[in-house]
């Protein structure tokens, strides 16, 4: 009965080790290989979420705040342009 | 102005040309005039899949290099109107086809009124898949439930936002979404398949639908019919879904949980 169990625990774990090798993997390839894909990805998120930030303390338009990356080198530069108004 | 969608994966036989051949037709069936290009050169295979082989004359390479002109080439759907095929050449290799070639056939095709055109790429990371997906607007991303399909789609996640077209010129980036196929819920039960969930979680993108695993596939793949044409089949009914998503609907998923079995079907199981 035991040993039946056994089996079928580790079965039923597969899928669930599946996932987690997949996201230690696909995290350690994203951040290395094709990295700039990724961060041109996570852009406009960052930028809604930098807005809402900069509302708390300013009244500003969506289009007052830009994000750019640029390549310099063997960089990436994350370039953050945000408008006050006056 | 043509939308240009992609269907891409990385890794090979997920379905990429089933889904090709099953949306564009869900498309057209939808009224809404729609082209499909094979872009796996060299391995021709769309035309079977669609059941044109036989009226196969020119392809793609031919009306790149100017030996056919587009209407020549186009191959009109004998089932549902608004529906072309444009096939893939079989003696050529894929560096056959040129950013310019490709560009010049799309246009050609914008002028023409199409308002679909959906790009079938072939497997890999190479210059065939590069082409395929560089001009695209949107992108279905056909995945297996399986490790090493999941990891490939995430290269292609990748390529598709730093060496497209949109990309290059920083434009909106292309819209992707997810397709999960050869989808078995009572594996996935079982926990021994990884669930839509799981994928959507690790590869971060929306998802547009999940095919089961259908034997209905390859029957209408034996035919030449684009399974979405097979209205009782689980598969054909998914495209259906997924199709009436891509335009807008909201629809529930289907064929996510286990079906129920009947008690013959449980006694041969
Ligand atoms: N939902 C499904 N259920 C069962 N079989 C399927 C399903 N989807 C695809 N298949 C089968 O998987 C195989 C590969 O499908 P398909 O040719 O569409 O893949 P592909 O991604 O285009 O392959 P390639 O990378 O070689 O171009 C075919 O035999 C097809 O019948
Ligand atoms: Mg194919």
């Amino acid at each position: 009965m035991r040993l039946l169990e056994y089996f079928r625990s580790s079965r039923r774990n597969t899928a669930a080790v599946a996932k987690e090798r997949l996201q230690i993997v696909i995290a350690h390839e994203r951040s290395e290989g094709s990295g700039r894909g990724y961060i041109q990805r996570l852009l406009p998120k960052l930028e809604q979420e930098i807005l809402q930030v900069i509302r708390k303390y300013f009244q500003i338009e969506e289009n007052q705040v830009t994000l750019q990356v640029e390549r310099e080198g063997d960089y990436e530069v994350l370039e953050l342009n945000v408008t006050l108004p006056d | 102005m043509a939308t240009i969608i992609v269907v891409t994966s990385g890794k090979g036989g997920v379905g990429k040309t089933t889904t090709s051949a099953a949306f564009a037709m869900g498309l057209a069936l939808r009224g809404h005039r729609t082209a499909i290009i094979d872009f796996d050169v060299g391995l021709r295979n769309l035309d079977l899949i669609m059941g044109c082989e036989r009226r196969v004359v020119y392809d793609f390479v031919n009306v790149i290099n100017g030996e056919a002109n587009l209407n020549q080439a186009l191959i009109k759907d004998k089932r549902v109107d608004e529906l072309y095929i444009l096939p893939a050449s079989q003696t050529r290799n894929k560096d056959a086809l040129t950013s310019e070639g490709v560009n010049k056939v799309l246009s050609e095709l914008f002028e023409r009124g199409f308002e679909y055109i959906v790009c079938d790429s072939p497997a890999g990371i190479e210059h065939g898949a590069f082409i395929a997906l560089y001009f695209a607007d949107e992108a279905l991303i056909v995945t297996n439930p399986e490790v090493s399909s999941v990891r490939d789609s995430d290269r292609i996640l990748g390529i598709l936002a730093s060496k497209s077209r949109r990309a290059e010129n920083g434009a909106e980036p292309i819209k992707e979404h997810l397709l999960v196929t050869r989808y078995d819920p009572s594996r996935v039960n079982s926990g021994d398949m990884l669930a839509m969930e799981d994928i959507t979680d690790i590869l971060g993108i929306p998802i547009l639908g999940v095919i089961p695993e259908c034997p209905s596939v390859l029957q209408a793949s034996n035919s030449g019919v684009p399974v979405i044409l097979e209205d009782s089949s689980r598969a054909g009914q998914a495209y259906t879904d997924i199709v009436g998503r891509f335009l807008g609907e909201n629809l529930p998923h289907r064929f996510t949980t286990p079906e129920k079995r009947g008690f013959l079907k449980r006694l041969f199981r």
